[in-house]
């Protein structure tokens, strides 16, 4: 047995890949690309699959404009602005992290410490800012009626622009229904999600009072780019057919229009989310490896490169989901 | 080893920083272009998609070029690894997008057929 063990194995163990360096890369940078490779591969089929849903409906698909508009203690319509500076927090993360890793190549421990800690509070503030937005998006902007057929119809002013339904409902006294619980009402029972702010009836009614508040389907007419708006009539066709108040969105209806969207938007950036949370995880633990001086010790900080490779990877990914969610 | 890594070695900082200025001048263009949306180039269709939507696009590959060659260190890598790498995730991302984006444009044609959009 002892002379089929190569000698060199005895020192590094069969785990590394016993020293060899295929194409220069050790055994671990090595793994971490295929890692990445087949992580790239499940995140392009995700976002494959959203290409597919929205080329199926591209008649009808929500602007990512007129969905993700806020922004933290500024009210009004903002699109883009803040999910642009998500993409700086995670660019920048990036930075701070291939500096941890050419301070890593020169040895200087302080500096390496200190940007992986940047690193990490990069991807702190991004994950809050994900949070924000989902938040946001949950909760809804101007709120919509669903009609029978699963349809979403929005409502807008003169001008073409969104509004809100507080804007022009008005509650009618008369409607008494209040939140289902167990302590008003039959113990075994549960209202299946949160009460709408509004009645259909209550919209429908406060829509035939106020003339200046017109009724806008999904349709996306192809040659503007906007989306249909109704004709009074047609507008009252429309609305025969609701069957519901919706406010904000979640992974069976959308106020902004396909479930769909808001399903692909949660699984795709609750995936990417989860990756950066994991390689906050991950950053850390390598963190506090840098500054008990394990790497000091091992004689070089290629752990460091090897988790960089992982974060920059994220910011790579976020990199065609902000495209794809938010620009295109 | 240790003069290996000396040699190999020096600091980038200053490149780090380079690219940084240019993925975050890409990104400024991309969200100004997003956010006023030239008529012409919102509207104007070419190869299957608007002008804009091309734009987007290859400034996003141009984005992930800069990530993956100087943040992710592809440039310093040896040839063959990088090539593994890259044309094995290009090819494989371009054929699956390929085919599902040309299936998705031929369900759309199917359904419009059955979609009504008045009551």
């Amino acid at each position: 047995m002892e002379a089929t063990i190569a000698t060199e194995n005895k020192e590094q163990g069969a785990w590394t890949g016993g020293g060899k360096k295929p194409l220069g890369a050790s055994y671990g940078k090595m793994m971490m690309w295929f890692f990445i490779m087949s992580d790239a591969l499940t995140f392009s089929g995700f976002l494959a699959a959203y290409g597919l849903m929205r080329f199926k409906f591209i008649d009808s698909w929500p602007i990512a404009d007129e969905v993700f508009t806020h922004v933290p203690f500024i009210h009004g319509h903002y699109p883009m602005y803040y999910v642009a500076f998500m993409t700086f927090v995670l660019i920048f993360s990036s930075v701070t992290m291939v500096l941890a890793v050419d301070a890593g190549h020169q040895m200087k421990k302080g500096k390496v410490t200190l940007y992986m800690l940047l690193t990490i509070v990069g991807g702190l503030i991004f994950l809050g800012s994900q949070a924000w937005e989902w938040k946001n998006f949950i909760g809804g902007t101007y709120g919509s009626l669903v009609l029978q057929d699963g349809k979403i119809v929005q409502f807008v002013d003169d001008t073409g622009h969104q509004i809100a339904l507080e804007d022009f409902v008005t509650k009618s006294p008369t409607n008494e229904r209040v939140q289902h619980t167990r302590s008003n009402g039959l113990w075994f029972v549960k209202d299946a999600a949160a009460l709408p702010p509004y009645s259909v009836n209550e919209v429908i009614e406060s829509f035939k009072n106020s003339p200046n508040v017109n009724l806008r389907t999904e349709q996306v007419n192809l040659e503007t780019k906007k989306k249909v708006i109704l004709s009074r009539e047609e507008a009252n066709q429309f609305l025969e057919k609701a069957t519901g108040v919706v406010k904000g969105a979640n992974l069976k209806i959308n106020e902004y229009g396909n479930t769909l969207f808001a399903d692909f938007f949660f699984f795709i950036t609750g995936f990417h989310g989860f990756h950066v949370f994991s390689g906050i995880v991950i950053n850390i633990i390598i963190l506090f490896n840098i500054i008990i001086g394990t790497y000091e010790r091992r004689g070089h900080y290629e752990m460091v490169e090897k988790v960089g490779l992982y974060w920059h990877f994220v910011d790579l990914v976020w990199v065609f989901v902000f495209t794809f969610f938010y620009l295109v | 080893m240790a003069q290996d890594q000396e040699h190999e070695h020096e600091s980038h900082v200053g490149l780090i920083w380079k690219v940084f200025g240019f993925l975050s001048l890409v990104t400024i263009v991309e969200v100004a272009l997003g956010i006023i949306k030239p008529k012409s180039l919102h509207l104007g269709i070419f190869l299957g998609t608007s002008w804009l939507n091309w734009i987007f696009l290859i400034l996003t590959l141009v984005k992930a070029y800069g990530i993956a060659w100087y943040f992710m260190h592809l440039k310093y890598e040896k040839t063959g690894l990088r090539r593994a790498i890259v044309w094995t995730t290009v090819f494989l991302i371009c054929y699956l997008a390929a085919l599902i984006l040309i299936e998705g444009d031929y369900i759309a044609d199917i359904m419009s057929d059955y979609t009504r959009w008045s009551y």
